[in-house]
């Protein structure tokens, strides 16, 4: 049997999901924070293309993308500002549970103006075409996710190790009160992160949706999901351990699917889940992290 | 004597007198109320979610193990007392797409409830020896993922013949009568409430508090987490069992992470770390979303012919997680916060404020 197709259509699911993962993973490592609303946001990012398609027929395709990703920055702003900054000093376990509940009134907004029905996502000439690579037909859209992850990647963490702005994001996540003690405008740290985090998530959901066309209001909890695990495999709160966990996981199921285990899919990532939190609970690139009493 | 054994246990026997009030309400409406009432439908929701969030509340209020498994174990639950109490002549007919059932017995209510909660329970400690070494997110993770296997496995055509595969399991026994429910959930929480009031329960509550500090009073961390994890989970199996008994018909995907949420929810809604709150909000919780707020759903037309606007499909669900985002964001104690209900400190109150210097 010849595994490289399956690797490849591996590693192409693996990128579209490590886009979602960054976003999981930079929220975490500021506010320790599991976001379980990024995955409905980037449902949300997806319909806004189809209404944004739909309602302005003239509107050339580029342009729709653009305001789209501008739109979702400004939800994921919007999200921050007004169910988790309230809470900043409140226990961790209640932004938490504030995210749950953003993520189910996203669901349930989604599922009002749908009206529950799966909408088909609009054609993105170039992105939508079928190209064969490798000995793999597929949309162009699959083969750039690796691809495009990666550069953003290697970007974010030039940002991040390079420039004064990722020096005091790293103050953040280090430490909350100091780095405030320092000069440093916290609350403007952590929105810029949530707006790369939505960014991030708004270009991911065009590669996804391009490839999986319809969406329903339930369309963001799997790769949401996939994308978690995959933020935790590689060590949450590191950027490029959700890459290469997302790769991981893409890389596993495919896998999966070659011999014969399409039905375990699921299954089996959640098992490298629990093997890794078993085994080494803050995933591969992960730092460790000792209580002080 | 009999003053002393008053003056030590006034406050329980109040409390079990608004229990059996309430016990009395639940029947006279199982005997009044007309059929197609909501009552029948909504309180066996109530009942089953009440007893669900309880037992959530055990784990997550009062040991401070934040837990995300909740729907994986009434899954286990649901199937397996559904898989128990199906007719043997009717099984045939049940697992018809795989033969024949691999169990060829039925068992009655009360040894299949048990049952239920005893598979929750068993898959608890096997899946609680790695996870629990886990902390805060970190458990809430694992859980969550537990959950979601068990759904991914209970589903596969290889377990055809025990858990029917993907296709639904019917035709088992299902009580009609809703004090059924009430007194299965009943009792459940009369237990969960022992157990927390006794020793164990401090212990938990100590955990919940510090772990370090409860840990250096010399309580064995490991084991009542275990035994706090174990617990929960064998009354969620319960809850489960009594979910399947509602539906009348049990799937898999109904199990999903979003009914966790909502049992979450429901948590946090009547305050974290308070069982008769938890019981209130999975009352105002299923009465509002499935009876009380049920008209927002409906395209409403006003007397001069307009529509009145917004109100449509799903509209109901929008406001209601409105509604919950205000709750967590605003009153964040809930209902209840960490207080339970006192019926003789209540009128205690009452009375002391009408006469006076009552003290």
């Amino acid at each position: 049997m010849n595994i490289v197709p399956y690797l490849i259509r591996g590693l192409a699911t693996g990128g579209q999901f490590a886009l979602v993962a960054i976003g999981y993973t930079m929220v975490y490592g500021i506010l320790k924070l599991i976001n379980f609303a990024h995955g409905d946001l980037f449902m949300v990012s997806g319909i806004l293309l189809i209404y944004l398609c739909a309602n302005f027929p003239t509107l050339p395709i580029g342009a729709a993308i653009i305001i789209m990703i501008a739109l979702t920055v400004l939800i994921g702003f919007l999200i921050e500002k007004c169910a988790y900054s309230p809470l900043r000093q409140a226990p961790r376990m209640s932004v938490m549970i504030s995210a749950i509940g953003v993520s189910y009134l996203l669901q349930n907004l989604v599922s009002y103006i749908t009206g529950g029905l799966s909408k088909q996502f609009p054609d993105i000439p170039f992105l939508s075409d079928s190209v064969k690579l490798f000995g793999v037909k597929d949309k162009l859209a699959v083969f750039l996710s690796p691809v495009a992850a990666i550069v953003l990647t290697v970007i974010l963490v030039l940002i991040v190790n390079h420039t004064k702005f990722g020096m005091s994001m790293r103050a953040v996540s280090r430490d909350f009160e100091t780095s405030q003690l320092m000069g440093v405008k916290i609350n403007r740290v952590i929105s810029i992160t949530f707006a790369i985090g939505a960014f991030l998530a708004a270009v991911g959901s065009i590669l996804y949706f391009a490839k999986n066309t319809g969406i329903n209001h339930m369309a963001g909890s799997t790769p949401g999901i996939k994308a978690f695990i995959a933020a935790v495999v590689g060590g949450i709160g590191s950027v490029p351990g959700a890459v290469v966990g997302a790769l991981i996981i893409g890389v596993v199921e495919s896998l999966a699917k070659a011999f014969g285990l399409a039905d375990f899919s699921d299954v089996i990532s959640f098992g490298l889940l629990i093997l890794i939190l078993v085994v080494k609970p803050t995933g591969l690139f992960g730092e460790k992290l000792t209580e002080k009493v | 004597m009999k003053e002393t054994f008053w003056e030590k246990n006034k406050r329980a026997i109040c409390n079990l007198a608004l229990v059996l009030v309430l016990l009395a309400a639940v029947i006279a409406i199982d005997l009044l109320a007309p059929t197609t009432s909501m009552w029948f439908s909504v309180l066996r929701k109530v009942f089953t979610f009440a007893l669900a969030a309880v037992s959530m509340n055990l784990l997550n209020g009062f040991t401070g193990l934040f837990s995300l498994g909740q729907a994986g174990f009434m899954l286990l639950g649901a199937y397996t007392y559904a898989i128990f109490t199906i007719p043997v002549e009717l099984r045939a007919s049940v697992f018809r797409n795989y033969g024949a059932s691999l169990i060829q017995f039925q068992m009655p209510i009360v040894p299949a409830l048990l049952c239920a909660g005893i598979v929750a329970a068993v898959f608890a400690f096997l899946i609680g020896l790695p996870v629990l070494r886990l902390k805060s997110d970190y458990l809430a993770i694992a859980t969550l993922g537990f959950a979601e296997i068990v759904r991914g496995l209970v589903q596969l055509q290889n377990f055809g013949p025990l858990t029917n595969g993907p296709d639904p399991i019917n035709k088992f026994t299902a009580p009609e009568h809703i004090w059924i429910y009430a007194l299965i959930a009943g009792t459940c929480i009369l237990l969960i409430i022992l157990i927390v009031n006794s020793t164990y329960g401090r212990a938990f509550k100590a955990i919940r508090d510090d772990e370090i500090a409860a840990e250096a009073m010399g309580i064995n961390l490991a084991s009542h987490k275990q035994l706090s994890f174990i617990t929960s989970s064998f009354f969620c199996g319960i809850a489960g069992a009594m979910l399947a008994m509602c539906n009348s018909s049990v799937s898999s995907v109904s199990f999903t992470t979003s009914m966790t949420y909502q049992i979450l929810l429901v948590v946090v809604i009547g305050g974290i770390g308070s069982i008769s709150g938890s019981m209130i909000a999975a009352f105002i919780y299923y009465a509002s979303s499935e009876w009380w707020l049920k008209f927002l759903d409906l395209e409403t037309y006003t007397a001069a012919g307009a529509r009145v606007p917004l109100l449509g499909p799903g509209f109901r669900m929008v406001v209601f997680s409105v509604l919950i985002m205000i709750v967590v964001l605003f009153f964040r104690t809930g209902i209840m916060g960490t207080r339970e209900i006192s019926v003789y400190d209540f009128f205690a109150k009452l009375f002391s404020k009408k006469g006076g210097a009552a003290k």
